[in-house]
């Protein structure tokens, strides 16, 4: 980054900071824009990954198949669950928290931006890119043998080309936007099941970022806007088409996990949409990890003055903690990923045995991203309600160093225990041994967070709202979650649960009763500070008690199934399965309603709601020391930081609780 | 208002730290080759051309020599021994790439018989696991050096233009540090590809 870094808003011809609608849909360095970028990005993909849940459930309603099973294969139920995993993790748990990573943690340091603000755009761009590669795959498939369409295809992929060539140069954004969705549409028909298309969604890539580059550097701001809506074009006409001449819809189909040979097989499934899968994942690892560079450098040098390691909100250190982990998982996975895509595209073998490769050492190699990556994905869910706890019960966080200290000991635990998904896999039984020794200790930091929560809440002037609700979800589920991952951990008890509804049970306790927990919780809490409005409590404790109930109905059921030996991943079960089954898809169908009062809310508060405070709930910390929603540097000047963030009942008055007008600057508190 | 102009030994500051993260995710990523390398070879390689390899590891690190002696004379002004040093990196680099491209992956590129008198690569990426690996392993390391060599271009433009100085040369040290990283992976590359188990009979 220049010297000559903040110019007003505008960086030179880069937008910076959002002051009316239009600013948030273009490449935008402000922090803040970029958290409501992935925030909305995100929400969208959940809903997509729960309308999937959605008809997961409905197809278990009945022991046989009701979706329809074309090929007799099964293939759309594996399609099902496949992408409803990766869209949830891939496109909504880890972007979610990148969005709150993004909002509050600059502000938290005290800082007016991220340390890298145009590679933090960057990130939220791949990350978009990414996932219009990963839902492009649900609209590829076999092409329909039509020499008329095929010709039309060839056309429309020459004078795309030349025209986004052209429109780039002269910088005629319409053009170049005309350009790539001509060109994308052709190469869509042109998709066949070969090398090919691997090869050209590559160019694809590579041609869009070359688009931002040049769009950056010479063209006006309105040309990211192009890019947006291109991509979105790409969506729209992929779909139409999709329909109007393809045959079956080919997402991917491996599970979330992509096992090979499975994964490999140039025959089995759908072949491009596993290549797109996997071409997806890679960009989207290239999102976390820029964006993990980003948090770490902020953390270690935006911090204001007095604001020592030691006085950083929690929520700092755990996406501190989860940067560490992306930095060294991530890269892992993508090059595991390379391989076994060049395997699929060039006939490489790496992974399969058949061919003299190794599918073992995919799964470890999966699995050291992967274990980590569960770690990704709840981590900053705990920073977060361990901002809430503290604040709303106005009690000094009970053990700061034990909950910061104990993030850093998972991750370093995280790296170490990656073999317990593999214990049948088959490993010689000292390691089996140190797997599981080594994931029961992992119980312990986790432990530790648990108890010490609770003891701060103990005694504590508790406020029970929406955030305070959720957060106490959280932790409810999270035990059940964890308990049951210690289960999991002993070798004889995985023999027998491995890859059945036992383990589908324990990671949503742990993914949706945690951080999707968390993550709503947070979506109250700070709802106030982005948005300057106050979210609506009835309906946000509607959206609680649905959400409470319909959760536990859909998942508590699933540990039955899942010892009494139903596997997942099937779409037809044997018949006695099915009570338990149809009270679980019960229970889906509430979790999924359960989702519209809080998206009322959301949209309804941000402009109907009641004007809110800067400090509604009279935190300490420095986001709320500014006002809602903050002035685009965050702070009218730098802030000092004289106490801890959760140091109440030392005499710190908690600073401005008067309202304020949104986009006023809020004089800094008066220290004691 | 705030920390708006960030000082330039601030912004060099935060440069490298995100640069020196950079890397260390690239450690990772190369670490999973290595991974593959040893989990699918175990104590066996493939027979690859040792004289070309060798000479090839010994240009590269020359290379890095003169890319140090360019650091050092851009930070002292001496623009002359900048030009220098930096034209000889390129070159040593370039000639590491072709070397690479020639006799490793000749057969790929249809190559036959001796080039300088030094047998041409005869194996390819559908070989097995010997060829899969040996492709993936030297082809993401020769991208990193072409991406090196990119921007080892860009920094003696900049340089001759004038936009490297003394005080602020980040620019330069970014560029000597990504080829020194780009080198050293390749350092431990060549054994694990030329030296580390007993060869056998790849087809
Ligand atoms: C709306 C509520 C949800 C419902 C009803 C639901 C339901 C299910 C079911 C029934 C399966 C098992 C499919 C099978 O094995 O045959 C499954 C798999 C999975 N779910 Fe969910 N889920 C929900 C939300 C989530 C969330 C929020 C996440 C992540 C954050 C998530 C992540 C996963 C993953 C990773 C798999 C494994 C996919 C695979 O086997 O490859 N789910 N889900
Ligand atoms: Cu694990």
């Amino acid at each position: 980054m220049s010297a000559h870094a903040h110019d007003g808003p505008r960086k030179g011809m880069i937008l910076h900071g959002g002051t009316k609608l239009s600013d948030y849909f273009i490449f935008n360095t402000d922090h803040k824009v970029i958290g409501i970028q992935y925030f909305i990005t995100s929400v969208f993909f959940f809903m997509i990954g729960g309308a999937l849940a959605m008809l997961i459930r409905a197809e278990l309603l009945t022991p046989n198949s009701d979706l329809g099973n074309y090929l007799g294969d099964g293939y759309e139920y594996n399609s099902l669950f496949t992408m409803h995993g990766s869209v949830m993790i891939f496109l909504w748990v880890i972007p979610i928290l990148a969005a709150f990573a993004n909002y509050l943690l600059p502000i938290q340091v005290g800082a007016d931006d991220m340390a890298f603000p145009k590679l933090n755009a960057t990130s939220y761009w791949t990350y978009f890119l990414g996932s219009v590669v990963m839902m492009a795959a649900f609209f590829v498939g076999r092409p329909a043998e039509q020499p008329l369409l095929w010709n039309i295809a060839v056309a429309l992929v020459a004078i795309g080309t030349i025209m986004m060539l052209f429109g780039t140069f002269r910088v005629v954004g319409w053009m170049q936007m005309v350009g790539i969705s001509l060109l994308s549409m052709g190469v869509f028909i042109l998709w066949g099941p070969t090398a090919a298309a691997g090869n050209i969604t590559i160019l694809l890539t590579v041609l869009t970022v070359l688009m931002f580059v040049i769009g950056g550097r010479f063209g006006t701001e309105r040309t990211s806007a192009y890019v947006l809506g291109c991509s979105l074009l790409i969506l729209a006409l992929c779909n139409l088409l999709g329909g109007a001449s393809l045959g079956i819809p080919g997402a991917a189909a491996g599970g979330w996990t992509a096992y090979p040979p499975l994964s490999a097989s140039q025959t089995a499934n759908a072949p491009d949409g596993q290549t797109l899968w996997i071409i997806a994942v890679y960009i989207l690892g290239m999102a976390s990890q820029l964006g993990a560079i980003n948090m770490i450098v902020t953390v270690a040098r935006m911090r204001a003055p007095g604001l020592t390691m030691g006085r950083l909100p929690l929520f700092v250190w755990t996406v501190l903690a989860q940067s560490i982990l992306v930095i060294g998982g991530t890269p892992v996975l993508g090059g595991t990923g390379l391989a076994l895509l060049f395997e699929r595209l060039y006939g490489m073998t790496f992974f399969t045995p058949a061919d003299g490769g190794s599918a073992l050492t995919y799964q470890h190699l999966f699995w050291f991203y992967s274990h980590p990556a569960v770690y990704i994905m709840v981590l900053p869910a705990m920073g977060l309600i361990s901002e809430i706890f503290p604040i709303l019960s106005k009690k000094p966080v009970f053990g700061y160093k034990a909950i910061a200290g104990s993030s850093m000991g998972i991750t370093f635990f995280g790296f170490l225990v990656w073999g317990h998904h593999m214990f049948t896999s088959g490993m010689s039984p000292w390691l089996l041994m140190s797997f599981m020794l080594g994931s029961m200790a992992i119980g312990v930091p986790t432990g530790i967070k648990i108890f010490n929560w609770i003891a701060t809440l103990w005694g504590g002037k508790i406020t029970i709202n929406s955030p305070m609700l959720f957060a106490l979800g959280f932790l409810a589920m999270f035990v059940i979650g964890g308990v049951s991952g210690i289960m999991l951990a002993a070798v004889p008890f995985d023999l027998h649960v491995h890859d059945t509804y036992f383990v589908v049970a324990h990671f949503h306790y742990v993914l949706f009763g945690g951080t999707v927990f968390g993550v709503y919780g947070a979506t109250y809490f700070w709802f106030p500070k982005v948005t300057g409005r106050m979210y609506n409590e009835p309906l946000g404790i509607i959206h609680w008690v649905l959400n409470f109930v319909g959760f536990n109905l859909a998942f508590l059921p699933m540990h039955w199934l899942g010892m009494m030996g139903m596997a997942r991943r099937i779409g037809v079960y044997p018949e006695e399965f099915q009570y338990v089954n149809q009270l679980s898809s019960f229970g889906a169908f509430l979790l999924g309603i359960a989702a519209v009062p809080w998206l009322i809310n959301l949209v309804w508060s941000a402009y109907r709601g009641k004007e809110a405070v800067g400090n509604p709930w009279g935190g300490l910390s420095l986001e709320w020391q500014t006002s809602s929603p903050p002035p685009i540097e965050n702070f009218p000047e730098v802030p000092t930081v004289t106490h801890g963030p959760y140091d109440y009942g030392k005499g710190i008055k908690p600073p401005i609780v008067e309202e304020l007008p949104a986009f006023q600057p809020i004089p800094a508190p008066a220290a004691d | 208002m705030s920390s708006h102009a960030i000082p330039l030994k601030e912004a060099t500051i935060r440069n490298r730290q995100g640069l020196w993260l950079f890397f260390l995710t690239e450690v990772f990523l190369f670490g999973s080759f290595f991974v593959l390398r040893f989990s699918l070879w175990g104590d066996t390689r493939p027979e690859l051309e040792q004289t070309a390899g060798l000479i090839a590891t010994f240009v590269l690190l020359v290379s890095s020599l003169a890319m140090n002696r360019a650091e050092v004379a851009i930070a002292h002004g001496d623009k002359t021994k900048f030009r220098n040093n930096i034209l000889v990196t390129f070159v040593l680099g370039a000639i590491f790439l072709g070397m690479i491209l020639v006799y490793e992956w000749g057969a790929l590129l249809g190559l036959h018989g001796e080039v300088l008198g030094i047998p041409v690569g005869h194996i390819l990426p559908g070989d097995g696991v010997y060829g899969s690996v040996l492709y993936l392993m030297t082809g993401a390391h020769a991208l990193h050096v072409l991406g090196g060599l990119v921007f080892i271009a860009i920094t003696l433009f900049k340089g001759m233009r004038g936009d490297l100085t003394v005080k602020d040369h980040f620019f330069a040290e970014a560029c000597a540090l990504y080829w020194h990283f780009v080198d050293l992976v390749w350092v431990f590359f060549y054994p694990a590809l030329y030296l580390i188990g007993h060869v056998v009979d790849i087809h």
